[in-house]
């Protein structure tokens, strides 16, 4: 390789670096992400270089044609994607990436066995192998995984307000086999560094790789998918790491490790924002895992008028955004209510942000931001209980799980869970489809406490009716 | 491959994971998802390697299947890389874009 092919890989290096610190700060992330992208373009045109200085012309039809494709694919879909499907690509995403890696793992052995005489021995033989196999392992797990993610995520939208059982399932019995499949993959690297030319093992692998991705996602619930989506993104930089030393490239090592290991910095800090750990998510199954709990209890609902009048009057609003907001798409609505009681009653308005309302961390952010809410009325969950007591309405807008007291109590699902204090608020207006169960599948008294009064319907359709009702008084 | 090289990429595997240990902090929770799409578009640097694998195919021009499979890549590694960034600045330029608006 050329000095200056590695001082190219270098410059990339360190823009990725500084990219990723710079995401980490609101203020400078939009800037961050920038150079992330301008790292991987001084990776991809100084690897293009190489091949056009190189002796041997280069295969420019099937190279250029890949890009331009991949390009368009992942552009479209970028710009296409609704504010709520934002989860679900960032799996796609993600799988994606872990595949392209398992496969370059895969082609490089490929041209191994096409051409026996390559077969490197000795330290590289075993090198090859012990990284093509963990390629193979992670990558592949990543696919299998992230997709069926996005499957979840998907499933989650689509029966929201109906709590249909999604595919749950994790008997305790599937933690040891978990181990014992990678265990297999361990065995099957061995014995592929002693019979390199066996495909058998190699398709061993990727067969295993495939299912552990599906069995290890497949117990963990709707309200953990964003930490399994960060614990995933890791692997996928974990296995370009491993593609890196098969091919010998700096660039896929460094790169490919710091996202591996920043990745999984970002899950443990998810984790701590649930209160959960990361053994808790991969291990003990949550959310949607328990028996539907039968509700036996009724409520009354209110009217849009009993509202508005009770809000009439009201010095201090919070509002509780939650999932729903994101289905229905009410955010503007949400906006126009706060405009116009502050306008009408002078209400000082708050949102009260819980870090992991919606189905991804900061999903309520961007929604809210959408819609021209100023940021500064956008107040973290840590921040924003202790104002609950003061506070004579809280509006609570498609949120269950995430202002259910039962997280107080130190027993089920939901135990331990940081929530926002909306029941110390002295009334509560919850605008809901039913009364059914939110993700973890524990009812929420919050509904039937006597300050609360409940407005069902569509988020968008009740906002609405709210807002001509407020206009009205 | 030599030892050295080896004992070089090895090296240079575990310092950048502390180097990522140490960059991510403390993010606050409207960055988490940003954050971690954009990460997980720098791991589609595997456009590297599937570009070398997609240009060696050709060198040697039986090796159709390798070619194949290094072209696949290339299109996936390329989707995970355009649509990661492009996704990440949607989503940080309507956080951070009405901030400066409402200060």
């Amino acid at each position: 390789m050329e000095d200056w092919v590695s001082i190219g890989y270098l410059l990339s290096a360190i823009l990725f670096i500084s990219g990723l610190k710079k995401l980490g700060h609101p203020r400078t992330a939009p800037f961050g992400n920038q150079l992330g992208a301008m790292g991987m373009l001084v990776a991809v045109i100084t690897t293009i270089l190489t091949m056009e200085l190189a002796s041997e012309p280069a295969n420019w039809v099937l190279i250029g044609a890949g890009l331009v494709i991949g390009s368009l694919i992942g552009y479209w879909l970028a710009v296409r994607v609704e504010m709520t499907g934002m989860p679900e690509l960032v799996a796609m995403f993600n799988g994606f990436g872990g595949a392209a890696s398992a496969l370059v793992a895969l082609s490089e052995i490929w041209k191994y066995l096409e051409n026996a005489e390559t077969i490197p021995v000795g330290l590289e033989l075993t090198v090859t192998m012990v990284a093509a196999g963990l390629s193979a392992l992670v990558g592949w797990m990543t696919l299998t995984g992230s997709m069926l993610a996005m499957y979840k995520l998907k499933g989650g939208i689509s029966v929201f307000g109906k709590w249909i059982k999604t595919p749950t399932w994790g008997p305790t019995w599937l933690n040891p086999v978990k181990i014992i499949l990678m265990l297999a993959v361990g065995v099957l690297i061995y014995l592929s560094i002693c019979d390199p030319t066996n495909t058998n093992y190699m398709w061993g692998i990727i067969g295993i790789s495939c299912a552990l991705g599906i069995i290890l996602v497949l117990p963990i619930g709707g309200a953990d998918m964003p930490v399994v989506v960060s614990l995933l993104n890791s692997l996928s930089g974990i296995a370009a790491a491993f593609t890196g030393f098969i091919i010998g490239n700096s660039v896929l090592i460094i790169a490919g490790s710091l996202v591996g290991a920043s990745g999984l910095i970002l899950t443990f800090i998810m984790c701590k924002a649930m209160n959960r750990t990361l053994l808790d998510v991969l291990f003990k199954s949550f959310g949607g895992s328990g028996e539907k709990v039968s509700l036996t209890r009724t409520k009354v609902g209110s009217d849009a008028d009993e509202v508005a009048m009770m809000i009439d009057g009201a010095q201090k609003v919070i509002i509780v955004p939650g999932y729903g907001m994101a289905v229905s798409q009410c955010q503007h609505q949400v906006k126009e209510f706060a405009d116009l009681i502050t306008e009408k009653f002078g209400t000082e308005v708050k949102y009260a942000i819980h870090p992991v309302a919606g189905r991804m961390p900061g999903h309520m952010n961007v929604l809210l931001a959408e819609a021209s809410v100023p940021y500064e009325q956008l107040i973290e969950m840590d921040e924003i209980n202790s104002e609950f007591p003061d506070c004579d309405v809280a509006v609570v807008i498609g949120a269950n799980d995430t202002t259910n007291p039962a997280a107080r109590s130190g027993e089920g699902p939901l135990a331990g869970m940081p929530i926002i204090d909306a029941d110390m608020a002295r009334t509560v207006v919850i605008i809901k489809r039913s009364l059914s169960v939110g993700y973890a599948g524990v009812d929420n008294d919050l509904f039937y406490m006597d300050k609360t009064m409940m407005l069902f319907g569509d988020g968008k359709a009740m906002m609405s009716q709210l807002n001509s009702a407020i206009k009205e008084i | 491959m030599t030892p050295e090289i080896l004992i070089g990429n090895i090296t240079l595997f575990i310092l950048a994971i502390f180097l990522g240990f140490e960059l991510i902090t403390k993010v606050p929770a409207t960055l988490h998802t940003p954050l971690m799409s954009g990460a997980n578009a720098i791991s589609g640097i595997s456009i590297i390697g599937a570009l070398l694998g997609a240009n060696v195919a050709y060198d040697a021009q039986q090796t159709a299947v390798s070619g194949i499979l290094a072209f696949v890549a290339v299109v996936l590694a390329m989707i995970n890389v355009v649509g990661g960034f492009a996704v990440t600045n949607r989503m940080l330029n309507m956080i951070a874009g009405k901030k400066r608006r409402g200060a």
